[in-house]
């Protein structure tokens, strides 16, 4: 009773200062992927490209970079340092999507690769269409256009 | 100032979701879902084009954007062909993000071999 009453306050103060850690890594590493992402854009901008345009261009290539990187290894040691800060921007969906094509390509192209493929990212789309058809219902049907 | 506020805004989201991953026992996948609910919400009422025109790009990288894209195509389209424009439409814009996230990992699957 008095072990497990003395473990519980240990984990709390213990758990305390690494969540403010973590929160501040996280706030750092998201912050400069996000200032990354603009310079990226203004960079575009300078090459005469529009800004419509160039939006794509620059997700595409931070995809393209976390895919790679989750490829080559080293972007899952990225991930458990920086947390939040990678796993939130498009750079955490393309890590996902990599990572489980990777752990399940020994199982074969058809029932290993192609099936789990969405196993993690699957969520995100599906939670992603179910809600924009429905609140893009709810708009067209209040917005009367 | 772009740059500033793309730091800001993405490091905020980046900063909650994390404070929501200690704190509660939700995963990663499940703070993803409803970070993407919470972009489709906020674009029903054009909330987060506007905090896109003074974020930039600091508000298109994080997943929130991939609802808000996916709900703005669709109602860009539903301007145009009606009510089927929300089914047609959705994918106009992450479109592009969705199959090179698909083709890249695909290839580099082939290519390379799982580490652990």
């Amino acid at each position: 009773m008095r072990n497990t009453k003395y473990e519980r306050i240990a984990n709390e103060h213990k758990a305390d200062e690494n969540r403010i850690g973590n929160a501040i890594i996280a706030f750092i590493s998201g912050g400069v992927i996000g200032m990354l992402g603009e310079i990226i854009i203004e960079v575009l901008l300078g090459f005469g490209i529009n800004r419509t345009e160039a939006i794509p261009i620059m997700i595409v290539i931070f995809i393209f970079i976390a895919s790679l990187g989750t490829a080559l290894g080293f972007f899952d040691n990225l991930v458990t340092k920086f947390k939040c800060g990678l796993l939130i921007p498009i750079t955490g969906f393309a890590h996902a999507m990599t990572s489980s094509c990777l752990d399940y390509k020994n199982e074969g192209p058809i029932y290993g690769l192609g099936s789990n493929m969405f196993k993690l990212t699957g969520s995100v789309i599906l939670y992603g269409i179910v809600s924009a058809y429905i609140f893009g219902t709810i708009r067209y049907i209040i917005g009367g256009m | 100032m772009l740059l500033i506020n793309s730091f800001l805004f993405c490091g905020l989201i980046c900063m909650l979701s994390q404070l929501i991953l200690d704190n509660t026992k939700l995963t990663p996948g499940h703070i993803t879902s409803i970070l993407v609910v919470i972009g489709a919400f906020l674009d029903t009422f054009s909330i987060y084009d506007r905090i896109i025109e003074v974020v930039g790009g600091g508000a298109l990288l994080p997943i929130t954007s991939f609802g808000h894209s996916l709900i703005h195509g669709a109602l860009a389209q539903a301007e145009k062909t009606g009510v089927l424009g929300i089914l047609m439409g959705m994918f106009d814009l992450t479109a592009a993000g969705i199959v090179f996230a698909i083709i890249f990992s695909f290839i580099f699957t082939l290519i390379f071999k799982p580490r652990n």
